[in-house]
């Protein structure tokens, strides 16, 4: 297959290595990252109206999260090389240090979290059902059938530790995704001690988008949809959207004003190769319009059907544009020869290990997974929420 | 305590998740990793047991020093002969049956000689439509001293049609 290169190129970059499912990673453990943060504003900071998405967002964070290593499986085509990473841990290799961050955040914090919030409906339905299901859920509570208020208590004091514990833990997860390609030295689109941070706060705003949208979608589906608890969340957004697009633009001006020798290089990929996605939809379509929709909701008396209305386009504007940030920072920064010489052009597959397909279906593998979860563990009771 | 008696079972199956992964971990590691560094050790015995393919160019110049005398005296007498003519290393030890084929020109001087913007500029490089269009380069030039008047007129034989 032909790649069209203008100018010049070193032969080992024409093509590209890191392909779309290197994208899709941060994107993905972005919105786990996100969504625990929201999860976290509840039980540590004590934000009582986005209490209904409690649950369903460390449900969603799990979701994403079991699903999170697969592009980088599929991408290295050595699954097993992943259980030889912990058996021998190098610690100078950040990408072999992810397993043990993953690890950590999987087991110490996400599962810990989960089971402590759900063990009383665990046991619960451990008495109600009968069969497989009543062994299931035996198995799920560790055999433990004891619910006295003491040993809830227990409980909601050591899940508000561990939630302390996974504030930091969530930051670094996905700071550490942002300083895989911040420490990248040797490429110029990468190279800032920035990049952890702005991925760190593009992460929280797509969880929190992401969240946000799955309960408005499953709320409306169950006719209890709490519109103070959606007010709070996309005033949330908004602020972290802020946040985000600040740091963003200080980059950016940080570049501008710096203007090193790989300035007119990559200034001329922005106005050229990436322009549609990096200016049409992550600036313009993915983050500008975002932030001024949820402004409107701020500044203007809409109704509530228009105010639902506005936050799920902002919402789905928001997680395109994240995406987008992801797609320009990954193969935007393999586009250009460290020559500063020449551009190559990304050829993605279709139904190829790394295609478009494979991508799709990654995306969609959290969604079944949630699905899967919210039948096992229910995150609410009818009686939480307003109808509408 | 009987108030925390979930959490000790938590910790108990948290205990023997990481006896279980020690238990794994003693029998996929191979003993001899990390005897010298961060790898395992008898995998060097496993390299040094691999066939050499390459014959060096002192093997070659044993056989055919009559090239070897023309391409010392031309640009290319710092070249080794495989990194054209590729691994010969079978071709060394039984010249009779092992016979390389002839490299092609048209992609083989390109490699080094196509004008790159990325390549020194004392560096003989051409664009080579424009210099030969479809002619062969080794119809002008000797591969193993090219320099035109430097090295007799190309030999038939070594003129790839």
């Amino acid at each position: 297959m032909q790649i069209p290169v203008d100018g010049f190129m070193y032969p080992n970059e024409i093509e590209l290595q890191w392909s779309v499912l290197i994208v899709l990673y941060p994107f993905l453990t972005g919105l786990v990252a996100g969504a625990f943060i929201l999860a976290s504003l509840e039980r540590v900071f004590r934000v009582e109206e986005v209490k209904p998405t409690y649950r369903l967002a460390l449900l969603t964070a799990l979701a994403f999260l079991l699903v999170a290593p697969l592009p980088l499986q599929l991408h290295l085509g050595h699954p097993e090389r992943s259980f030889e990473m912990y058996l021998t841990p190098h610690r100078s290799s950040a990408m072999a240090m992810f397993g043990f961050v993953y690890l950590w955040y999987l087991m110490a914090v996400l599962l810990l979290e989960i089971w402590l919030d759900y063990r009383k409906d665990i046991v619960v339905m451990a008495r109600a059902n009968s069969g497989w299901k009543k062994r299931l859920y035996r198995v799920l509570a560790l055999g433990s059938d004891n619910i006295s208020e003491a040993a809830l208590a227990v409980d909601n004091h050591a899940g508000w530790i561990v939630t302390v514990v996974g504030i930091p833990s969530a930051f670094l997860l996905h700071g550490y995704v942002g300083f895989i390609f911040g420490s990248v030295k040797a490429n110029p689109w990468w190279s800032t001690p920035l990049m952890p941070v702005v991925f760190l706060f593009s992460a929280i705003v797509s969880g929190i988008a992401a969240v946000m949208l799955l309960y408005m979608f499953t709320g409306s589906r169950r006719h209890r949809l709490d519109t103070r608890c959606v007010d709070t969340i996309a005033r949330y957004l908004f602020y972290a959207f802020i946040i985000d697009f600040s740091l963003e633009m200080l980059d950016l001006i940080h570049r501008i004003y710096e203007a090193d020798e790989s300035f007119r290089s990559l200034d001329f990929m922005v106005h050229s190769r990436l322009y549609t996605s990096h200016v049409v939809i992550q600036i313009l379509c993915g983050t500008v319009l975002p932030i001024g929709l949820l402004a409107l909701t701020q500044v203007l008396h809409l109704s509530e059907k228009v105010r639902l209305r506005t936050y799920a386009v902002a919402g789905v504007l928001t997680l395109i544009g994240i995406f987008a940030m992801r797609w320009n920072v990954v193969i935007g920064g393999q586009l250009f020869s460290k020559s500063f010489l020449g551009y190559t052009t990304y050829k993605m597959g279709f139904a190829t290990r790394e295609g478009l397909l494979t991508a799709i279906v990654l995306v969609l593998m959290p969604l079944g997974i949630l699905w899967g979860l919210i039948k096992l563990l229910p995150p609410w009771s009818d009686d939480e929420s307003l109808p509408v | 305590m009987k108030d925390s008696e979930h959490l000790i079972r938590l910790a108990a199956v948290f205990a023997g998740g990481l006896l279980f992964f020690v238990v794994i971990r003693s029998f996929f590691v191979p003993s001899s990793f990390g005897l010298y560094g961060h790898y395992r050790a008898d995998a060097i015995k496993d390299v040094a047991a691999l066939q050499v393919v390459h014959a060096g160019h002192e093997a070659c110049e044993g056989c055919h020093s009559d090239v070897a005398d023309l391409k010392n005296k031309g640009k290319h007498a710092h070249v080794n002969c495989e990194a054209c003519h590729g691994p010969q290393g079978q071709h060394a030890n039984d010249p009779m049956s092992v016979k390389p084929p002839l490299p092609d020109p048209a992609k083989l001087c390109v490699t080094c000689h196509e004008a790159n913007a990325a390549k020194p500029r004392s560096f003989p490089q051409i664009v080579a439509k424009d210099h030969a269009g479809d002619v062969a380069c080794n119809t002008c030039h000797v591969p193993h001293n090219p320099r035109i008047g430097d090295a007799p007129a190309p030999a038939h034989s070594e003129v790839k049609k």
